[in-house]
């Protein structure tokens, strides 16, 4: 798939990609991360993260992995999900067109920093 | 937590194996720290619209995938879809003419009790005859079971209406002041009829038809009052029905009251009355028949064996309309058997094919529940497609069956589209592509049949068998349609050959009908200056006037009697009156003496010119001329034409002279104007108009026709009849042709490995294409076996609709059952040779 076709991100996905980015999660880890880099601003419910992971899986974004973590940190009924080189891919390319649109409001005054 | 599963539920089951645990998981992580309040109602509003969300995902992604295999094979989705809007399409429209015709409530409240009265006559074996004047209000004040009662005269009256704009002919219906009473219809504007309008001798009104009213008036508003000239006589108009009121024909324009009360031997009108709302019809027959006992015995004269007949208003026509439209019905409903057969196979071909893709993609972990949502998808997109196409269909089919509809019959003529039905067809139609799309598939994944891997060259039995019945079944049906098309076809040919005794090509004929009351002298003038003024007109070769043309009246039919001559039957003629020049006209050829002339008048001695039959019957092997009938002196013989149309046999013809109309007869005086011309005849129309607004410019002018569309109008009824079935037939042929050579394809594809090691080990190729020939054909001979005796119950049911045909006619069977039988030969062709040709190196390779 190309990766234009998906710009731009849900937010959500792009949460849940952040989230992924430094190491694999588990659903309910997930929801936490992207609680604690929002300030609890983003409390993402069971149904949007999953139904979110499902069509990420089908986009090729992400992967379930099977590396576990040892079995006393370990849930069987959970799974754990890694990023892949195209979620790397896609994550990067929604950033610089972020990181584009703060530049044009920078440049039209709507946001501090220099223009 | 119970709860939180039973939300859960609300997703696809293979989207619950995937997260359903997870979810609940973090559901009661969230309830350790939260409000259970706002986590409830929270957790509600998120599952409802996420799991909504799911399955628009699903559906997405399903009809993305639906499109990329119909591109993959367009042949498929087309023949689909065009097998549904075949079927769906002719079924709607067909059940829309049942439907309209038949089964619809009559346009007036409570039309369950309306009933149509008639008086019957086993004295003279006739079983149902119109009633007196006299006996109806007999009736009227006797009876204890009608609500009310009204009649009409049974045939509608050509009135000529003047005296606003042209003058135009309208067909006028005469009843009694209480008819519309009895059918609860009031006038849109003005007042309806009343006891007084219908007496003897008081003034005359009249009552328009919607349409009238407006094309006379521009709006219908403003006819109410005003006063028009109908055959000449002053009528005030009193009312405007409202739009769409037809009563008792479908063309009636205008209504006038009855006002003739007496003769209890003119049997001319039809009555219908209104049951009171407590009176079954058995009783009110019970009270007829007291009545008709009482009448007999008060006029033993006329009423001797008079009894009284009832039957609902509803449906009341002749069995041949009704027959017809069943026949329609039922040609439909073999129809869209027909095509949800060739639907089922069709989908039930491709299921089989994809049984090996489907058991790949289980064995790799596809989630069964989302494979069927595939096909489930599938099967809904071609049946939302093919519906679509079929409802353009009925719409564009269905006013096209409004020939159908029989003319005395107090509805409209063109059905409309009923959406009862298409919803009806539709759910049939859903339902077959859901069945056979999924069912099959859904059997293969229900096992975990892995076998479908390994089994490439079994072909199963009892599918295989299923798929022979589905083929058998169309091949059934379209020899049934077949042989009901050809009987009519046959018989088609037959009257189209009979020759009518004129040549019809280049003739133009209208209608001048004078009033009666027209006084002989004024009569002549008419005839003279229009007859001269047309003569004149360039490319005319010759013109002249009659009584009526051949093929527009079977009345008028006289005794004919020579003096001294004693025969041993009466002998009748269709007697008319002719201007000179009309067997030129016509073509009708001259064989003896000379055509009437303008000499022959009232101060001559009367003549006549005579058939060939009735010369050969009076006089065989003599010279006719010279002789005298009771009309006259016969001065001519010509050859015979067929008045009575070309399918029934007509009496010999009396052709007597414009200017000797006896007293009393001025009703058959000459009103048909016929023009030879050498150009386009239909050009003179306007000219000819002029012509006769000059002689007369209140005479109307009406009927402006080609003789060639009077002849062709003889077997128009047979033609529309044999247009449709032929269509069903057609479109049951292509649709079986379809079905075989989807059915023989299919073979060959999933027997493609095994053909190759045949032809590997040495089978011939010959021997390839025989096979699968002769399974093709086994098809054909089964179908055809099976279709034989179906068609015979079908055609018998049919006898009234093919007059002179029998049902056993063996010729139309053998035709059927070989076009049947060069139908799956020809069908199967292709996908033999397909299976002759494959290449056994190849298809061992990929094995």
């Amino acid at each position: 798939m190309n990766v234009l076709a998906l710009l731009p991100l849900p937010p959500v996905t792009f949460h849940i990609l952040l989230a992924l980015a430094d190491q694999d999660r588990h659903g309910y880890a997930i929801i936490q991360d992207v609680e604690a880099r929002t300030g609890g601003e983003l409390k993402l419910s069971a149904g949007t993260l999953y139904r979110s992971i499902q069509r990420m899986l089908e986009q090729g974004l992400l992967l379930e992995t099977r590396d576990r973590p040892a079995p006393e940190e370990d849930d069987e009924r959970r799974r754990y999900y890694r990023i892949t080189k195209f979620g790397v891919e896609v994550a990067r390319a929604e950033a610089r067109r972020l990181s584009q649109l703060v530049k044009f409001a920078r440049e039209s005054g709507f946001a501090p920093g220099r223009a | 937590m119970r709860l939180y599963r039973l939300l859960l539920r609300l997703y696809p089951a293979w989207f619950r194996v995937e997260y359903e645990e997870e979810m609940c998981a973090v559901f009661a992580a969230r309830r350790a720290q939260e409000n259970p309040i706002t986590l409830w109602c929270g957790s509600i509003v998120e599952i409802l619209s996420n799991a909504l969300g799911v399955h628009a995902d699903v559906l997405r992604q399903d009809l993305r995938w639906t499109v990329r295999t119909m591109r993959e094979s367009p042949g498929f989705a087309l023949t689909a879809v065009s097998v549904i809007a075949l079927g769906l399409g002719a079924t709607t429209a067909a059940f829309t003419l049942l439907d309209h015709v038949l089964l619809r409530p009559l346009p007036f409240s409570h039309p369950e009790q309306l009933v149509t009265l008639y008086q019957t006559d086993f004295s003279n074996r006739n079983p149902r005859t119109g009633a007196t004047p006299p006996n109806f209000l007999d009736w009227r004040t006797m009876n204890q079971s009608f609500s009310s009662l009204g009649a009409y005269v049974g045939i509608l009256t050509p009135m000529n209406l003047s005296g606003q704009g042209d003058p135009v002919r309208l067909d006028a219906a005469t009843l009694s002041f209480d008819v519309f009473r009895t059918l609860d219809v009031r006038p849109a504007l003005g007042r309806s009829f009343t006891a007084e309008d219908d007496r003897p001798g008081a003034a005359n009104v009249v009552i328009l038809g919607n349409n009238v009213a407006t094309s006379l008036f521009d709006r219908a508003g403003n006819a109410v009052g005003r006063t028009v000239r109908l055959d000449t006589r002053p009528y005030t108009i009193i009312g405007v029905m409202p739009p769409g009121f037809a009563f008792p024909w479908r063309d009636t324009a205008l209504w006038i009251p009855l006002k003739t009360w007496d003769n209890r031997s003119n049997r001319m009108l039809v009555v219908l009355g209104r049951l009171r709302p407590d009176v079954p019809l058995p009783q009110a027959r019970a009270d007829l028949n007291r009545i008709a006992k009482q009448l007999e015995r008060a006029y033993p004269r006329e009423n001797a064996g008079v009894g009284i007949g009832a039957v609902e208003m509803q449906g009341d026509m002749s069995p041949q309309s009704r027959m017809l439209v069943v026949a329609v019905f039922g040609a439909a409903f073999c129809l869209l058997l027909i095509a949800c057969t060739n639907l089922a196979n069709l989908l039930f071909a491709r299921a089989m094919v994809r049984k090996q893709e489907i058991a790949v993609r289980i064995a790799i972990g596809a989630a069964r529940e989302r494979l069927l949502r595939q096909l489930f998808t599938e099967s809904l997109v071609l049946a939302i497609a093919g519906g679509a196409l079929g409802l353009l269909l009925a719409v564009v089919a269905t006013p096209s069956l409004g020939i159908l509809v029989p003319g005395a019959l107090p509805i409209g003529a063109t059905p409309e589209v009923d959406w009862r039905v298409f919803a009806f067809v539709a759910v049939l139609t859903l339902g077959t592509s859901i069945a056979f799309g999924v069912g099959p598939a859904f059997r293969s994944s229900s096992v975990a049949d892995l076998n479908a891997l390994r089994t490439r060259f079994a072909s199963g039995g009892r599918t295989d068998r299923l798929r022979a019945a589905l083929v058998l079944a169309e091949v059934a049906g379209t020899v049934t349609l077949l042989v009901g098309a050809g009987p009519l076809m046959k018989e088609m040919w037959r009257v189209e050959d009979v020759d009518p005794g004129f040549r019809a090509g280049g003739v133009l004929t209208l209608r001048t009908a004078l009033p009666i009351a027209m006084p002989a002298d004024q009569r002549h003038e008419f005839y003279s200056r229009v007859l001269t003024g047309v003569q004149a007109l360039p490319g005319v070769i010759s013109t002249a006037y009659i009584s009526f043309l051949p093929m527009t009246a079977t009345f008028g039919n006289f005794v004919v009697t020579v003096p001294g001559m004693t025969m041993a039957e009466e002998t009748r003629a269709h007697t008319r009156f002719v201007t000179p020049g009309y067997f030129t006209a016509l073509g009708i050829p001259l064989l003896r003496g000379r055509d009437v002339s303008g000499l022959d008048n009232t101060k001559t001695p009367p003549v006549a010119i005579i058939s060939q039959s009735l010369a050969q019957r009076f006089w065989p092997g003599q010279d006719p001329i010279g002789r005298q009938i009771n009309h006259g002196t016969v001065v001519g013989v010509v050859g015979d034409v067929s008045v009575r149309g070309l399918e029934t046999a007509s009496l010999p013809q009396v052709y007597l002279s414009w200017d000797q109309v006896p007293p009393g007869m001025a009703f058959y005086a000459p009103k048909d104007l016929v023009i030879r011309v050498s150009g386009d005849p239909m050009a003179l129309a306007p000219a000819v108009r002029q012509i006769i607004h000059a002689a007369n410019p209140e005479q109307a002018v009406s009927d402006v026709q080609l003789l060639e569309e009077i002849v062709s109008s003889q077997t128009a009824s047979r033609r529309a009849q044999l247009n449709v079935l032929s269509a069903f037939a057609t479109v049951a042929f292509l649709l079986a042709v379809v079905g075989i050579h989807g059915l023989l394809s299919f073979a060959v594809s999933s027997r493609t490995p095994e053909i190759g090691v045949r032809i590997a080990l040495g089978a011939r190729r010959g021997e390839i294409l025989g096979m699968f020939l002769r399974q093709g054909l086994a098809l054909g001979v089964a179908g055809v076996a099976i279709a034989v005796p179906l068609a015979y119950l079908a055609a018998q049911a049919l006898t009234s609709l093919l007059f002179g045909v029998q049902p056993g006619d063996p010729l139309v069977y053998a035709a059927a059952a070989l076009l049947a039988l060069a139908m799956t030969a020809a069908s199967s062709l292709r996908p033999a040779f397909r299976a002759a040709s494959i290449d056994p190196a190849i298809t061992i390779r990929i094995e």
